[in-house]
């Protein structure tokens, strides 16, 4: 027992020792990389997380939420953030990066959207689907007994924003908001329609798993636009905002701004770090749907591709 | 005797009773009737006249986290210092424990040693439960170790017991100190009864924000957030126990000469211990219950499993993960109340020189045999049991069969009961709920209550909450009407059943610590988000004191007073009615109190099925990193609790004056 332990030790020693010589590291301070709560963030952090340690950075993973994580960029409590999704940050994250101390470090990869979701068998029920228009005259089939003869929305958690009460307002829809709580409480109660075949109009993201194991569409609304947003006088009601859908697109990287000065090489990985979305996909539906250790699919992917990535570290290759 | 009489005083306290509700429950109309026809400032506190008390306690600890200095060293400094200190032992334990000692990350990890084998810690920790307690304890054990390791929970299990090891050792000698400062200087007794109140009642979610600004993301600021939850009881509990020592031990340890600290140690603590015990229990209790929420901020453990089978909506998983932390509280539970008991009973040298000798041993073979053996490391997955295909598919079956019948039932008690009453309150004028209470309070204990009570709620008016608080209000009496009306009855039943004690014991054990989540998720699927499922969960969770109290109240019934009974030639039912009831009442409204208690402290976690109330405010407050709104919210939510926990003691204390004693 005690050679195998010695030589575990040894070869232990050997292996940090040559890792040692290939690249130094130029800053012993704690890279801390961000990551909020949905699976394609805790999977591509990972993998980020696996290449800087395989260079010998100190990498810390620092959970925070979503939308409070500015002060923490600005002030270096956080350093790096793979996803920043432009359908509820946008405004944020650009007022963020003009106070100068964020960086913008390019798109992920993946496109975004998110906005009012059915399932497939829905349309037997409301015909004109996806077009919104006919949301004005089958909302009823939406309905649940508190809410007839409106229709019911099923809406994301409050903190998450989205003008849906506006929405309905401006659009002059038939329905209410309920808001879960949780987002795996919203899909926990798609699943539970699903099962049944049940009515169920609610807001989905992707990348998630659900819309790739669930059939069903996105309502198709006037699309987003800026002036959408500020302009009253925009789109189909005059008087108010928010009549349109909500806006879609790129998921961006971000960074604390000093730490390009201390870190330069791992920052250069950073922004060459890119997926395209079926791979995204793909982490995401082995983590949710099958079930496995995020850990232990972000490693998978890290020994597939290591060619890849090692391409991307070509500042610390010498 | 007249009091056990068992006509007429009862009779006629009930007619003035009757009287008096009458008469307040005309001033209550009326007040409503004449704030109606007040000002509408007086309905709806206009937003101009709200205090931004949210405001400014989030620029205050904004600044003291970030700015502030004492003596020339910056307060997040320090408490960062605090921080890293606290991390060291939970690491040391982890790497002993779950993770073994590893060199590198990433691509150049490499194990060095490895963690010490499931197979030698269940078999030393069943060694030790039969040594202290007998094989009962010992095959608990056992099982227990076997459950985790064989369902593949080991590594999390252990992730999970190191930390909540370090919190209750931390919770324990805090507390004690606490409660022996505040016993033996009677002058500091009010404040610290008055602060472990507030801390109490306050939402966990609502200081989470601070603890992380302060010490950080990780398994140290979940430490200090779990101390903070699970410290007052065993204040509270060292203060009673150490009061509840007999003047005539004190004497006699006085009359052989014990100096001060001598009598504490060598005395007062070893008599104290039964009581003792009673607060540990709730400490350790208390610690697993806030697993769920310390793996939010990164403690990690079996709490992040069931967060994450939770996501992926496998119930079953996080069922099975869920059935982990119960076990871990099942078997810290029994160990400790049994060495507790054993050294209040005088029980020594049942552990010797030999087992301490053979269970190193037995953690010593197996880890080094696991080096060889990779199973004695990990339990190889494909071998993994899992029940989690049958309750998923349970869920499903319910879900597609059963579906029909819930929902009418949810569609009714919503339409029929819940929202008529959720609109009214909202619709109550602040001023006529203020003077309410105040009328209230006058009534059961004079000015001091009357000024308390309007006190409380003018904070929740003022920081304009009181919409909020009046949502909180609809779900939480709700939920406590629900709980007491099948918990009381269950209890006083199970009461006159002593072989049921075991297994209902487990039970309420399960259901106070099994994370709410688990069960929380499969309410979503049959019940929709809404307030239905949430007032479900409340409803699970605050039923335990509900069953607990009233088999406590009923069996400290005193015999004589039962005997009198049977003698006057009263009827089984008369005698219950007329004798027992009254009796257990004061212990009977303790237990109101306590499951009133519960139900708030529930009503964040109720928020992640969408209410909308102050659960839902501290915890929007935390996802949006805001910190002052969730300390705000959170002291309103405190503010009923305590208006709350002032009227049944008054309440009780009246009852206690005409019946006897309160037994706990």
């Amino acid at each position: 027992m005690k050679t195998t332990f010695l030589a575990t030790t040894a070869a232990a020693a050997a292996l940090l020792a040559s890792q040692a010589a290939a690249f130094e590291p130029e800053s012993g301070e704690t890279i801390k990389l961000m990551q909020a709560d949905w699976t394609s963030m805790l999977v591509d952090t990972e993998i980020l997380n696996i290449i800087l340690s395989t260079y010998g950075y100190d990498v810390e993973k620092v959970i925070a939420d979503d939308s409070a994580r500015y002060p923490g960029f600005e002030n270096g409590d956080l350093t790096i953030a793979l996803e920043t999704w432009q359908t509820t940050q946008d405004k944020a994250f650009n007022a963020s990066v003009a106070t100068g101390k964020v960086l913008d470090m390019g798109e992920l990869g993946p496109q975004a959207r998110e906005d009012w979701w059915y399932p497939a068998y829905m349309e037997e029920q409301c015909p004109g689907l996806p077009d919104w228009t006919a949301l004005k005259d089958c909302a009823e089939a939406f309905s649940a007994p508190e809410t007839a003869p409106k229709g019911r929305y099923l809406g994301a958690p409050v903190s998450w924003g989205g003008f849906d009460e506006e929405r309905i307002e401006a659009l002059d829809l038939p329905f209410e908001v309920v808001h879960a709580g949780t987002d795996a409480a919203m899909f926990a109660e798609l699943k539970a329609a699903y099962e049944r075949k049940a009515p169920i109009i609610l807001w989905v993201y992707k990348p998630h798993w659900a819309p790739s194991v669930y059939e069903g569409s996105f309502v198709e609304f006037p699309a987003y636009e800026d002036a959408c947003y500020s302009d009253p006088s925009w789109g189909v009601n005059p008087d108010m905002a928010y009549d349109c859908g909500k806006p879609q697109g790129w998921i961006k990287k971000m960074a604390w701004a000093e730490g390009e000065e201390i870190w330069p090489c791992a920052y250069e990985i950073t922004r060459n770090f890119t997926m395209d979305a079926d791979e995204v996909g793909q982490l995401v539906y082995e983590v949710d749907v099958e079930g496995r250790d995020v850990d232990e699919v972000a490693m998978e992917w890290a020994t597939e591709n290591e060619s890849k990535w090692r391409e991307w570290a070509a500042c610390a290759a010498d | 005797m007249a009091d056990t009489s068992p006509t007429s005083p009862a009779h006629q306290a009930g007619r003035t009773g009757a009287g008096r509700y009458a008469a307040c429950a005309a001033a209550v109309a009326a007040l409503f009737v004449l704030a109606l026809l007040l000002p509408p400032a007086l309905r709806d506190l206009p937003p101009a006249a709200v205090v931004p008390l949210a405001d400014w306690t989030g620029d205050a600890l904004n600044w003291f986290a970030r700015e502030a200095s004492i003596a020339g060293l910056p307060v997040s400094g320090i408490t960062r210092a605090v921080a890293s200190a606290a991390q060291w032992p939970i690491e040391a334990l982890q790497v002993l424990l779950a993770d073994g000692w590893a060199k590198g990350a990433g691509f150049n990890r490499v194990q060095i040693a490895p963690p010490l084998s499931w197979a030698g810690i269940t078999m030393a920790a069943a060694l030790l439960a039969w040594r202290i307690s007998g094989r009962g304890l010992g095959l608990l054990t056992l099982g227990a170790g076997l459950y985790l390791a064989l369902f593949g929970l080991w590594t999390s299990a252990m992730t999970t017991l190191a930390s909540v090891l370090l919190c209750v050792i931390a919770a324990l000698a805090i507390g004690l100190g606490i409660g022996i400062r505040a016993y033996r200087t009677p002058s500091v007794e009010p404040a610290v009864r008055a602060v472990l109140n507030v801390m109490q009642t306050v939402p966990i979610f609502s200081y989470l924000l601070p603890t992380l600004l302060l010490f950080g993301y990780g398994p140290s600021a979940a430490l200090f957030a779990t101390v903070v939850y699970a410290l007052p009881p065993m204040v509270h509990a060292t203060v009673l126990a150490l009061r509840a020592v007999p003047a005539e031990t004190l004497e006699l340890a006085k009359m052989s000469g014990c100096s001060r600290h001598q009598t504490l140690w060598k005395v007062e603590l070893p008599v104290a211990v039964p009581r003792l015990a009673i607060g540990l229990n709730q400490v350790v209790m208390m610690t697993l219950n806030m697993v769920i929420i310390a793996s939010m901020i990164g403690a990690g453990g079996l709490g992040y499993d069931v967060l994450r089978a939770l996501r992926r909506l496998d119930f079953g998983a996080g069922f099975e993960a869920g059935m982990g932390i119960v076990v871990l509280a099942v078997v810290l539970d029994r160990l400790t109340q049994t060495a507790a008991r054993n050294r209040a009973q005088g029980r020594t040298g049942l552990w010797t020189r030999r087992d301490s000798l053979l269970a190193l041993a037995l953690l010593a073979v197996p880890t080094a045999a696991s080096l060889a053996v990779p199973a004695l490391a990990a339990w190889p997955k494909a071998l993994t049991l899992t029940t989690a295909p049958f309750w998923n598919g349970a869920v499903s079956v319910i879900n597609t069969h059963f579906y029909d019948a819930l929902e009418a039932v949810r569609a009714s008690v919503l339409i029929h009961v819940m929202n008529p009453l959720r609109d009214g309150l909202a619709a109550l004028p602040w001023l006529a709920g203020v003077l309410a209470l105040a009328l209230a309070g006058w009534r059961l204990g004079g000015a001091r209550l009357a000024g308390l009570l309007a006190g409380l709620s003018l904070f929740v008016v003022l920081t304009g909450y009181w919409q909020a608080a009046m949502g909180s209000v609809y779900l939480t009496l709700l939920a406590v009407l629900l709980a007491l009306a099948v918990g009381m009855p269950f209890g006083i039943w199970a009461a006159g059943r002593p072989g049921l004690r075991h297994g209902i014991d487990l039970v309420l054990d399960t259901l106070q610590t099994l994370p709410t989540l688990v069960y929380l998720l499969p309410a979503v699927m049959l019940f929709r988000n809404g307030d239905f499922s949430a007032l479900i969960a409340i409803a699970s969770y605050a039923i335990a004191p509900a069953v607990r109290y009233a088999m406590a109240g009923m069996q400290h019934v005193p015999s004589e007073r039962l005997e009198a009974a049977a003698m006057a030639g009263c009827s089984k039912w008369q005698s219950f009615v007329h004798v027992r009831l009254p009796a257990a009442l004061p212990t009977l409204l303790l237990g109101v109190n306590q499951t009133v208690m519960m139900a708030l402290s529930m009503l964040v976690i109720a928020a992640l099925v969408g209410t909308r109330e102050l659960g839902q405010d501290v915890f929007t407050a935390l996802s949006r990193g805001e910190t002052g709104p969730g300390i705000v919210a959170g002291l309103c939510v405190a503010c009923i609790a305590l208006s709350v926990d002032a009227i049944l003691k008054s309440g009780a204390s009246r009852a206690a004056r005409h019946q006897g004693e309160t037994h706990v």
